[in-house]
């Protein structure tokens, strides 16, 4: 076992590189390091809605009243879903059972298509109800409400740009996770090489903690009013 | 032999399995508790879960925990640059209203 050992090293290690380790580090170290670029990036999102929040709560209250709870909570348990067989995925890949590790990633790309079409049916309803920022905004009972139709477009916006952002991710990861499967199919990966795997599965572990935060922050403001 | 231990902690799939337990039973109660009036605590309580549920996932899923201290302290670091992005951006907009215009 040994003697093969050390050829799968030679054949995986790339020469600027010291050792595998090393290797596998600096990789894992590269993809850490973008996801906290992706952190700043949402961060920025997510303070203009802590600043906005804080300013004009009442609209936002009566934003988020418009939200299907149960369509964003059915999301969430679809991404915590995709998130598992991810993880189980880059499992197999460790411990060299690629036919499960294609299988799995599979799962995840159905639970990425599953999350987007529940989101498109949001989408869809609120756009057909003028739920969107522009010249067509309409707010039906806002002046009942005693809040202003702008503040609630306010609320509106970051609720488009938060979760079309997230929506984005959620597209590149699918295209993602399909590059790993068609890598891990030709037998590109073992438990010697599997970085690629590993950085794609942080990526969608990060783009479900995103969500996390989204749900309750957009969904979840206030105490829900009916259903 | 040596190579092996260059491998990466394989986590067990019960462990797996049991994080998405917690995750799912976690999601159920945050929205339960959204149906109960709790004033300025449905906010803190809804973060409190969330970030309950963001510390599984990092943990586990991505792995940190079993990761080299490196990885560890770039994800402190990347928790510190967006408290301050947050924390500073607060300092400024919650006390513009305590500022008096002279002469009013």
């Amino acid at each position: 076992m040994a003697t093969s050992d050390i050829e799968i090293a030679e054949h995986a290690l790339q020469h600027h590189f010291a050792d595998m380790d090393q290797q596998k580090e600096s990789s894992t170290f590269g993809m850490w390091l973008f996801l906290v670029t992706e952190i700043m990036f949402f961060g920025g999102l997510f303070c203009a809605y802590l600043i906005y929040r804080s300013t004009y709560y009442p609209a936002f209250v009566a934003g988020s009243q418009t939200m299907n709870i149960w369509l964003g909570a059915t999301n969430t348990a679809v991404l915590i879903c995709s998130s598992l067989s991810m993880a189980l995925g880059v499992r197999c890949a460790q411990t060299s059972k690629t036919k499960m590790m294609v299988v799995l990633l599979l799962i995840t790309i159905v639970f990425g298509f599953a999350f987007l079409g529940i989101k498109a049916v949001e989408y869809h309803e609120h756009w057909t109800n003028h739920q969107f920022p522009g010249p067509n905004f309409q707010f039906e009972g806002a002046e009942a409400a005693g809040v202003s139709p702008q503040n609630i477009q306010i609320y509106f916006s970051l609720y488009w740009a938060m979760t079309g952002l997230h929506a984005l991710h959620m597209v590149i990861g699918i295209g993602l996770v399909t590059w790993i499967v068609i890598a891990g199919w030709r037998g590109a990966y073992s438990p010697d090489y599997y970085s690629p795997v590993e950085n794609v599965g942080l990526y969608w572990h990060f783009v479900d903690l995103v969500w996390i935060y989204l749900f309750p922050l957009l969904y979840l403001i206030s105490k829900k009013h009916g259903g | 032999m040596a190579l092996e231990e260059h491998r990466q902690h394989v986590i067990a799939t019960s462990v797996y399995v049991g994080i998405w337990a917690v995750l799912m039973v976690l999601t159920g109660v945050t929205v339960l508790v959204s149906f109960i009036e709790l004033g300025d605590w449905n906010i803190v309580l809804a973060l409190t879960i969330a970030t309950i549920k963001a510390t599984l996932v990092v943990l586990f899923f991505m792995h940190l925990y079993y990761s080299s201290t490196l990885t560890k302290v770039t994800m402190i670091a990347a928790i510190f640059f967006l408290f301050l992005l947050l924390a500073l951006s607060m300092t400024d907009y919650l006390t513009r209203a305590w500022l008096t215009n002279p002469g009013h």
